[in-house]
């Protein structure tokens, strides 16, 4: 999740700013933007990411997934550190700081919680009478 | 004229992504641990399991609107207005629609953990 969310987010802010402003009354020229490689990577990093997302939510609370998955942004920093040799300067590390802290809180949180309904998982005859 | 029109794209990002969460996560709470589905019944079974479900691709349609209204607003404004208003603001909202949507416990620890986070992602974005 951390990996894909962070690195679609990317791709997608990158090919959006090589493609030419939308009109609003050619709202159409929207899936235009489809036709971008870095529009359609990024598009496939975020499918990865729902799977994952989808994944983490049929078995954890969605106020406990939405937090948790903040620590993408940790992820970037720490990649546009060491991989790309970027600058983070004090004000980047104090958002870093909140969000770690954050998602430390959530951590120690039962992940299920409220009144879940049961799953809809029903089990067949012939695996009762096993 | 084009900042009303951002705005109108931040609101309709915000509401449509979460929306689209909250659907998402009942029908991934319906559906059932994926993981011990697919120990049970396979792969496939699962698959299918997870295609079957109407209320999820309703949370995919409010997610594939927010997604296409945040670069209708992203080709307009500055990465740094459309990244922390709708990025952070939906971590707030998502806390709300699970509390009273959900019926989930958002005690008091994970609201302090969603604010930490949106201020977090507030001064990332912003920076």
């Amino acid at each position: 999740m951390m990996l894909f969310g962070a690195g679609g987010d990317a791709l997608l802010a990158r090919g959006v700013k090589q493609t030419a402003a939308i009109d609003i009354h050619h709202i159409v020229h929207v899936f235009t933007v489809l036709a971008n490689p870095y529009i359609v990577l990024g598009i496939f990093s975020l499918l990865i990411f729902m799977w994952s997302y989808m994944t983490a939510l049929s078995f954890a609370d969605l106020s406990y997934v939405m937090p948790a998955t903040a620590s993408s942004y940790v992820f970037m920093t720490l990649l546009s550190i060491f991989w790309l040799h970027e600058h983070v300067g004090a004000e980047r590390w104090s958002g870093i700081l909140f969000i770690v802290i954050g998602v430390g809180l959530v951590a120690g949180e039962p992940h299920r919680t409220g009144d879940a309904p049961e799953p809809e998982i029903r089990v067949e005859p012939a695996e009762e009478r096993r | 004229m084009r900042t009303l029109y951002t705005w109108l794209c931040i609101v309709i990002t915000v509401c449509a992504a979460t929306t689209g969460d909250v659907l998402l996560a009942l029908a991934m709470r319906r559906i059932g641990d994926l993981g011990e589905l697919r120990r049970r019944r396979g792969f496939l079974p699962m698959l299918l399991r997870v295609l079957s479900s109407g209320v999820l691709f309703a949370g995919v349609f409010f997610m594939a609107i927010a997604f296409f209204s945040n670069l209708v607003g992203l080709s307009w404004a500055d990465l740094s207005l459309m990244g922390p208003a709708s990025a952070a603001l939906t971590y707030i909202t998502n806390a709300l629609a699970a509390k009273f949507f959900l019926k989930e416990d958002v005690n008091r620890r994970r609201w302090l953990a969603t604010m930490f986070v949106f201020c977090g992602v507030l001064i990332l974005t912003h920076t």
